[in-house]
C-alpha cells in the first residue's frame, strides 16, 4: 500500500558511518571539533526520536489544547534561539519577549490563515498539518526576527553619531532611526526572497523532497513547497517588520531620544 | 509650598533666555545657572568632567531631572524634536547620516552665505562626507546647526581641529550671532579663546559645575 521504502534501524546505522568518517576527519586534521560533532549527532538523533514519538501521540489523539501546547512549546524555542543569536541584546524582559511575541503573532497568524483558508483539514487544528506547517513557517520566521533585531541593535550602537546627528537638527526619532531600521528590515527579508529565488534551480527543499521519496507525485509536492513559500515569506514579513519596529520604540523614547542604555553589552565570549 | 507643574519656569519671568536648576543625571550633579540672549558662556574643565554631558542633558539627548526653562517654557512642555530645534547642539563628533555634504542641509542655497563665510565653495555640496577633514565636518556641522535657527547653541570644542585662521573664521562668524541676540554655551579647552569669546565662565569638574570670574589669571590648563 505505501508508496515509500520504509527504513530499518540497521539501514540507518550504515549511514550513521559518515559521521565517523568526519570525526576521524576532525581527529587527523586536529579540528577538535570531533566531540561536539558527536555530540551534535547524538542529540540529532534522541531529539528527532522524541519528536518522533510526540508527533506520533499528538496525530492520535487530535486534541486542539495538545496541540496548541506543542505549538506553544515551539514558539517559546524559536523566542529563545533568536534572543540567543543577539549580539547586544534588549535589556530585561524585552530581549526574550520581544522576538518571542512577534514570531508567535505572525507564525500563528499564518500558520491559521492556512489551515482554514487554504488547506482545511478536518478539524482545522488537525495537527498532521498545524504542526508541520507551522514549524516551517516558525523556523525562518525566527531567522528574519533575529537577523534583523541583530542588525538593528549593532547598527543603531555604531551609527549612534549619525542617528543623534538627525535628532539634535528636531527630526522625529522615527525620521532619525529610518536609515537603520531600513537596514535591519532588508537584512531581515533578504535570506527568504534569495532562497525563493534560488528555489528549484539550487536547492530542492527538504519538504518537497521529503514528499517527493514519501510518494507524492512531484507536481503535487510542488504545489506545497510553493503554498510554503508563499506562507514563509509572509510570516517572516510580518514577524520581522513588527520585531524591528518595536526593537526601534523599545530604544527610542517619548522624548525621541535614542536610548542605547537599554542595550545590553556584547557577550564577551 | 509646592510649585504648581505648569507653572514652574513662570516664577522665574523675565528671567535669561535659557534656565537651568539643579539638571541632573546618573553622572551629573545637579547644575544650576541661566544664560541671557546675547551672551556666550565659556564651558571648560578636564577631560571626562562631564562637560559634554552637561551639553547632552540640556538637548535632551539623555534622560535627567531638574528644570529648564528656555523663554518662560518649561522644558517639559515641549516635544523633544523642537526643543533641539530651539535649543541646538554641536557635538566634538558630529554625525552625518547621508553621503554628501548636500544631503545634511534641507536648503543648501540659503546656507550659502555661511558656506563662504566659513572658507567652503559653493560646490561643496557635492562632496563626499568620507573625504572631508575633521575641522571641515566641525565647520559644516556648526552651519548645518545655524541653518536651524535655534535660540541657544551649544559648542562642544568648534575649533579643536581647525587651522588658527579657520579658528579666527568661526569666532568671528560666532560672535556675529551672539550680537544679533543668540545665546552661546561654548566648550573650550583654551583660556584665551574663552577670554575672547565668553561674556562669563562655568568651570566642570567632576560632574559639579561652578562660576568662577573670566578675568582670573588663568594658567594654561
Amino acid at each position: 500500500m505505501a508508496s515509500y521504502i520504509g527504513l530499518n534501524y540497521w539501514e540507518l546505522a550504515a549511514a550513521s558511518v559518515f559521521v565517523f568518517i568526519d570525526a576521524g576527519l576532525s581527529v587527523a586534521f586536529g579540528l577538535k571539533v570531533h566531540r561536539s560533532l558527536l555530540v551534535a549527532a547524538v542529540r540529532m538523533v534522541v531529539q528527532l526520536a522524541l519528536v518522533g514519538l510526540v508527533l506520533t501521540t499528538l496525530f492520535s489523539v487530535v486534541s486542539p489544547l495538545w496541540t496548541g501546547m506543542a505549538a506553544l512549546a515551539m514558539v517559546l524555542f524559536a523566542g529563545h534561539e533568536a534572543a540567543q543569536r543577539q549580539e547586544r541584546r534588549l535589556s530585561g524582559w524585552w530581549s526574550y519577549g520581544l522576538g518571542t511575541g512577534c514570531m508567535m503573532m505572525s507564525s500563528v497568524l499564518v500558520t491559521v490563515f492556512a489551515l482554514v483558508n487554504v488547506l482545511r483539514p478536518d478539524p482545522w487544528y488537525d495537527p498532521r498539518y498545524a504542526i508541520p506547517l507551522l514549524g516551517m513557517i516558525l523556523g525562518n520566521c525566527m531567522t528574519g526576527v533575529g537577523l534583523g533585531l541583530n542588525t538593528l541593535t549593532t547598527s543603531l550602537f555604531s551609527r549612534r553619531a549619525s542617528v543623534e546627528a538627525q535628532l539634535m537638527l528636531g527630526a522625529t526619532r522615527q525620521v532619525a532611526t529610518a536609515p537603520v531600521t531600513r537596514e535591519a528590515l532588508r537584512s531581515a527579508l533578504m535570506p527568504m526572497i534569495n532562497s525563493m529565488s534560488v528555489t528549484g534551480v539550487v536547492s530542492l527543499p527538504g519538504m518537497m523532497t521529503g514528499q517527493i521519496l514519501g510518494g507524492v507525485p512531484p507536481a503535487e509536492a510542488v504545489k506545497y513547497q510553493i503554498l510554503v513559500m508563499f506562507l514563509i515569506a509572509g510570516g517572516t514579513g510580518l514577524g520581522a517588520v513588527t520585531a524591528v519596529l518595536g526593537g526601534v520604540y523599545y530604544l527610542t523614547d517619548g522624548r525621541h531620544r535614542l536610548r542605547l542604555d537599554r542595550l545590553t553589552a556584547p557577550k564577551t565570549t | 509650598m509646592a510649585v504648581n507643574e505648569s507653572d514652574r519656569c513662570a516664577s522665574y519671568a523675565g528671567a535669561p533666555i535659557l534656565l537651568v536648576r539643579d539638571l541632573r543625571t546618573n553622572i551629573l550633579k545637579p547644575a544650576s545657572f541661566s544664560l541671557s540672549a546675547g551672551e556666550c558662556i565659556a564651558i571648560r574643565g578636564p577631560s571626562g568632567a562631564g562637560k559634554t554631558l552637561l551639553l547632552r542633558a540640556i538637548a535632551d539627548l539623555d534622560p535627567s531631572d531638574g528644570l529648564v526653562c528656555l523663554d518662560g517654557r518649561d522644558r517639559a512642555s515641549i516635544a523633544g524634536p523642537e526643543w533641539r530645534r530651539l535649543v541646538g547642539y554641536v557635538p566634538a563628533e558630529p554625525g552625518w547620516w547621508a553621503d554628501t555634504v548636500g544631503e545634511h542641509f534641507s536648503e543648501w542655497t540659503a546656507a550659502l552665505a555661511l558656506v563662504r563665510d566659513l572658507g567652503f565653495p559653493d560646490e561643496a555640496k557635492a562632496w563626499p562626507i568620507t573625504r572631508l577633514s575633521t575641522g571641515e565636518r566641525l565647520r559644516l556641522a556648526l552651519i548645518r546647526a545655524l541653518m536651524v535657527r535655534p535660540k541657544v547653541l551649544q559648542l562642544d570644542e568648534p575649533t579643536a581641529a581647525l587651522d588658527p585662521a579657520s579658528v579666527a573664521a568661526v569666532e568671528s562668524l560666532i560672535a556675529a550671532q551672539i550680537q544679533a541676540g543668540l545665546a552661546v554655551l561654548w566648550v573650550t579647552h583654551d583660556a584665551e579663546q574663552a577670554k575672547r569669546i565668553a561674556h562669563r565662565l562655568l568651570v566642570v569638574d567632576g560632574g559639579r559645575i561652578r562660576e568662577e570670574v573670566l578675568e582670573w589669571p588663568v594658567t594654561s590648563a
